[in-house]
């Protein structure tokens, strides 16, 4: 306890005067300290701040760099860029999305199933990530969009270079398209080119794989700007560096004449060059257009391409496995002819061949009378291969199915592609554990049972047996690529094959409308026919087109002195007259390009106008049809997954094939009667046929 | 001697104070005028104006009689409380929070009229309590009860800003009015405590995010760290001597917030450096060092309360402002006294040292008399 001493007022003033002091004092040292503090922040840490601020003051703008061109054999462009103006929003800076794309909608001329489009990106699309509203404005809109900026936060016009694919929809599978990266890419990459708006990334095809080569080093951009981003003034730019080029052996003219050859049919055309093994024409149609792709797949493309029976997002040159029907026999009667067999040696066909107590049988059930292997080519003689199989055997028949690139895997800068099944005894103990039947020859010499290819192989098949060569595919042109080696077959051998597949469409065979309409150019070739479904279900003619025959045509010219090579298929095609009339007007086109134009213009007429206007038909009438209700698309690794699923081959038969398969009613019904009067039957081919220009 | 030539009026005025003051605002002024992108308006002027016509008030508050400080020092605390009551009853009807009571002419903000209020009024308490109840409970309870009532109301604004200078002032009129020492250490001790309880239970949301923030501003730089991130930033890279006037670029680029108000100081140090900051410091200490000299000569009781207090107030806002632009302190909206730009700070300030220049007055009034 203090001692209470009377409290007077001198004893408060000076405790007020002692009391001022400390507070002096206290006020004084608090004025130190703010003193220490500033001359810590302003001169200790000087350099750390400046810094900071420099960072604050100058924004660095990344410019995306100009993709490097995709060059077709002439160096004409099949992807290039063009300069355009451009529209994206970054989420993170947009305050009201709905009344920014209010805004936008008007200026823009959006329709609702854009701006229902762009929110869903806006939904999953990380905050950073620029979201593109529209490319490829005109100087009007773009300009009325950069006038309104105060008021759209987040909104960002810019000038650039965007991809173009000139021939659209011809390339898709070929060579892919862009698309701006997505979360995943950004996760790998961590560069911050990858979020800058109006950059695009390759999705798919070429773009994907020869990504690093096509991108270039961007530039930059200087600016001193405002805390909103508000531009004070140019600093500097830094020009960017364009990507490389990459120069295909595509013949640009040849893909996309192929790739509207195709019409209506759901099909592939290979071409290739029996010289070098470069692929002039690798089409798979339909197809989707690149150009329109590079935005995002927007809702009514995707409902149009998912619900498409024709599957157009599988590149079925490389995807697509099928049964080669009858395309496979001038290669097994090369491996006859290797084995030693006499070509004049014939069979007697009646319509079937009895072993034992079964009979298999020919397509033609009336038979073909005395057949020995030219004839046997070129009439598709099936009892000609069953009989001399038998006494070859299944295993010299594989070997020369593999030698001619069946069953081979070609290194070609594509992912998920589909390789097949070249079936022989071994491989079937291995798969299924039970022994080689007769009926397994019996299938595989006429192309059927488990012998699976994808279009590339029939091509590269035809090129070496047209050549001799040991081709293999080549899409990057290399001029200066080695000689291919020769396949060791003897010309001999090789010309009776020729003569005979020559005799196929200028002869007596079962393609005569296969001509080629110039003086001077033979084309030799040979027909296939695939069953789909059993007899049982249908005859593979008519019907459900789901469950028509595939057709196959395998074809070279000149035949005398090889030079192109081409194998058609056309998927439920109804068989190989759907398929050689494309071949005979693309070998045209390489020949005689105006009077192959002429006869693919009239087609178009009939079909509705070319690839792209018939896309924009139908887009429009989904349009009209569903507009913003269509279910949202996807995002890219959904697409990709459903894609991927859609490009599974059919998987192998899971229990061993029990019986052989009934021949496809074979080729063109037209030669079902003799050949001097299949001109009177002219079958109806689901395209209509060209005018008889080709008839002798 | 030339003081004979010159007005008495005129050479009584505290020059001492009132020079420096004036080369304050006129610093600040070229701080707006550079801050408004190098213009005068929309601030520069008024701030310049606004200090000769709040000069003029404080000359003549400086010539009130004390015993009409003494007489008036309840009803206004009454008035201003009164007042406070009212902004929250039209908040209340308004919704959301109000601190303005619109006159019409001008909107007034009774919550900063309480800052000097609140002294005047604990300064009368004082002086009126007898000598002897100095160390009894007579001392502390009115004086709670007298700040408690506002403090309370503008904490329910809520201002916690304002509410803390309130309480400031209280607490350090009741200390120098000499009540026991240990109630003060006590009190520290309790506050130490009840800190965290009020962090958790009292504090709005955005009022604890705010001190979190502070706690580590890097932790949320695009959002309640931004202003001390970028405040700092200016500081800091203005370096010794600055980027030059008129060359701030994260005022100038709108990176610093509140660049005219606020962080006025983090806008003067970008373009002045440390030099214009010692210089800013400099004149507050010349201020609180007259502000008590003031206090200490002052006569009697009631007057050096007063001026002590006044001083204190000026004080409390200069040490948090200052210690919230360099990142001591949690952002709360208290503006540099002279330099900020804004008419109510500005008042309050110069009612201060308007209060203080009067007690000056009566010290001298009373020292010619004993000679």
């Amino acid at each position: 306890m203090k001692k209470m001493l009377p409290m007077t007022s001198a004893i408060l003033t000076n405790k007020f005067e002692r009391r001022t002091f400390v507070l002096g004092m206290g006020q004084a040292t608090v004025g130190v300290m703010l003193a220490a503090r500033l001359g810590y922040l302003s001169v200790a840490e000087n350099e750390k701040y400046r810094a900071a601020s420099e960072s604050n003051r100058v924004n660095l703008t990344l410019i995306p760099p100009r993709r490097g061109w995709v060059l077709d054999r002439n160096g004409a462009a099949l992807a290039s860029n063009r300069a355009d103006f451009r529209v994206d929003l970054i989420p993170d800076r947009v305050v009201d999305a709905d009344a920014t794309l209010g805004t936008l909608a008007p200026l823009l001329g959006l329709t609702a199933d854009k701006i229902g489009d762009i929110k869903d990106k806006l939904d999953k699309a990380r905050g950073f990530q620029p979201v593109e509203v529209a490319s490829n404005l005109d100087w009007e809109k773009f300009a009325a969009v950069s006038v309104r900026l105060p008021e759209l936060p987040g909104v960002i016009p810019q000038r650039g270079y965007s991809r173009f694919y000139p021939t659209g929809p011809s390339v898709g599978h070929l060579v892919g398209y862009v698309g701006p990266a997505s979360a995943d890419d950004y996760e790998r990459e961590r560069n911050p080119l990858l979020i800058t708006p109006g950059f695009k990334i390759g999705k798919d095809g070429l773009e994907k794989h020869f990504e690093t080569r096509l991108r270039g080093v961007p530039g930059a951009r200087r600016v001193e700007a405002t805390a909103s981003g508000r531009v004070v003034r140019d600093l500097g730019t830094r020009e960017d560096v364009p990507g490389k080029p990459i120069q295909l052996t595509i013949n640009g003219p040849l893909q996309d004449y192929a790739a509207r050859r195709i019409g209506l049919e759901s099909g592939s055309v290979v071409v290739m060059d029996c010289q070098t093994g470069d692929v002039l024409a690798m089409v798979s149609m339909p197809s989707f257009d690149p150009n329109s792709f590079s935005d995002g797949i927007g809702r009514i493309e995707w409902k149009m391409l998912s619900e498409d029976d024709h599957v157009p997002l599988r590149n079925k040159v490389l995807r697509g496995l099928y049964p080669p029907g009858s395309t496979v026999k001038p290669m097994v009667a090369l491996s006859f002819l290797e084995a030693g067999l006499d070509p004049n040696a014939s069979v007697n066909c009646a319509g079937g061949l009895r072993v034992g107590n079964r009979v298999f049988h020919c397509w033609n059930h009336r038979g073909h009378g005395t057949t020995d292997m030219a004839k046997g080519i070129y009439q598709s003689c099936d009892v000609y291969f069953y009989h001399f199989a038998q006494q070859i055997g299944m295993d010299i028949i594989a070997t020369m199915a593999r030698r001619l690139g069946l069953g081979q895997e070609f290194a070609m800068p594509y992912p998920g592609q589909s390789y097949g099944t070249v079936p022989d005894p071994a491989w079937k103990k291995r798969k299924y554990k039970s022994d080689w039947a007769l009926y397994d020859t019996v299938n595989a010499t006429i192309g059927q049972g488990y012998m699976l290819v994808n279009p590339l192989q029939q091509a590269v098949m035809a090129s070496r047996i047209a050549s001799g060569l040991e081709l293999s595919p080549r899409l990057l042109l290399d001029r200066h690529a080695p000689q291919p080696r020769s396949m060791g077959f003897r010309q001999e051998h090789l010309d009776y094959i020729h003569a005979a597949m020559n005799e196929v469409v200028n002869g007596r065979g079962t393609a005569g409308k296969a001509r080629i309409p110039v003086e001077g150019v033979q084309m030799a070739g040979k027909t296939g026919t695939a069953q789909v479904v059993g007899l049982n279900i249908g005859n593979g003619k008519g019907g459900l087109w789901k469950h028509r025959d595939h057709g196959h045509f395998i074809c070279f010219a000149p035949f005398d002195k090889p030079r192109y090579a081409c194998a058609v298929v056309v998927e439920h095609g109804g068989g190989s007259g759907a398929a050689y009339p494309i071949a005979r007007d693309v070998m045209t086109f390489l020949f005689d390009p105006g009077k192959a134009m002429q006869v693919l213009e009239d087609f178009e007429k009939q079909w509705g106008g070319d690839v792209r206007q018939r896309m924009t038909t139908k887009y429009n009438a989904y349009a009209a049809q569903y507009g913003a209700s269509a279910p949202k698309a996807p995002d890219e690794a959904q697409a990709a997954e459903e894609v991927a699923a859609d490009n599974k081959p059919a998987p192998e038969p899971s229990a061993a094939q029990t019986d052989a398969a009934s021949p496809a009613p074979e080729p063109d019904p037209a030669t079902i009667s003799p050949p001097d009067a299949a001109a009177s039957a002219a079958p109806p081919a689901p395209a209509p046929s060209p005018s008889p220009t080709t008839r002798p | 001697m030339q003081r004979a030539y010159i007005p008495q009026a005129i050479a009584r005025q505290p020059w001492r104070v009132i020079l420096p003051l004036t080369a304050l605002v006129v610093f600040g002024s070229m701080v707006l005028y550079s801050a408004a992108g190098g213009h005068f308006q929309p601030w520069a002027v008024t701030h310049v104006a606004r200090f000769f016509v709040f000069l003029v008030m404080a000359g003549l508050i400086a010539r009130v009689p004390q015993d009409w400080f003494k007489r008036s020092a309840l009803p206004i605390y009454g008035v201003l409380c009164v007042l406070l009551v009212l902004v929250e009853l039209i908040g209340g009807i308004g919704g959301g929070s109000q601190r303005w009571l619109n006159l019409g002419f001008m909107t007034l903000q009774p919550s900063e009229l309480m800052k000097p209020g609140i002294v005047l009024v604990l300064a009368w308490f004082y002086s009126v309590l007898p000598v002897g109840e100095v160390n009894g409970w007579r001392a502390i309870a009115p004086a709670v009860l007298l700040l408690g009532l506002p403090a309370g109301l503008v904490m329910l604004q809520p201002d916690l800003g304002t509410g803390l200078a309130i309480s400031f002032g209280a607490v350090v009129m009741m200390f120098l009015a000499g009540l026991p020492l240990r109630l003060f250490i006590g009190g520290l001790a309790a506050a130490a405590v009840a800190a965290p309880i009020a962090f958790f239970t009292l504090l709005h949301d955005y009022q604890r995010k705010r001190v979190l923030v502070f706690m580590d501003p890097e932790s949320d730089p695009l959002g309640s760290g931004y202003h001390i991130t970028q405040s700092k930033i200016a500081i800091g890279s203005g370096g010794f001597l600055g980027k030059g006037f008129g060359h701030g670029s994260q005022s100038h680029l709108d990176y610093l917030p509140e660049a005219h108000t606020d962080f006025v100081f983090a806008t003067m140090a970008e373009e002045w450096g440390m030099l214009g900051g010692l210089f800013v410091l400099f004149v507050f200490a010349v201020v609180m060092h007259w502000g008590l000299k003031v206090a200490s000569n002052a006569p009697d009781r009631f007057s050096r309360l007063l001026a002590a207090g006044m001083t204190t107030t000026i004080f409390f806002y200069v040490c948090i402002n200052l210690m919230m632009v360099m990142g001591l302190a949690p952002v709360v909206g208290i503006p540099l006294p002279f330099m900020s730009h804004g008419g109510s700070s500005m008042m309050t300030n110069m009612i201060c040292i308007g209060t203080i220049m009067a007690v000056d007055r009566w010290s001298r009034r009373s020292g010619t008399g004993l000679l």
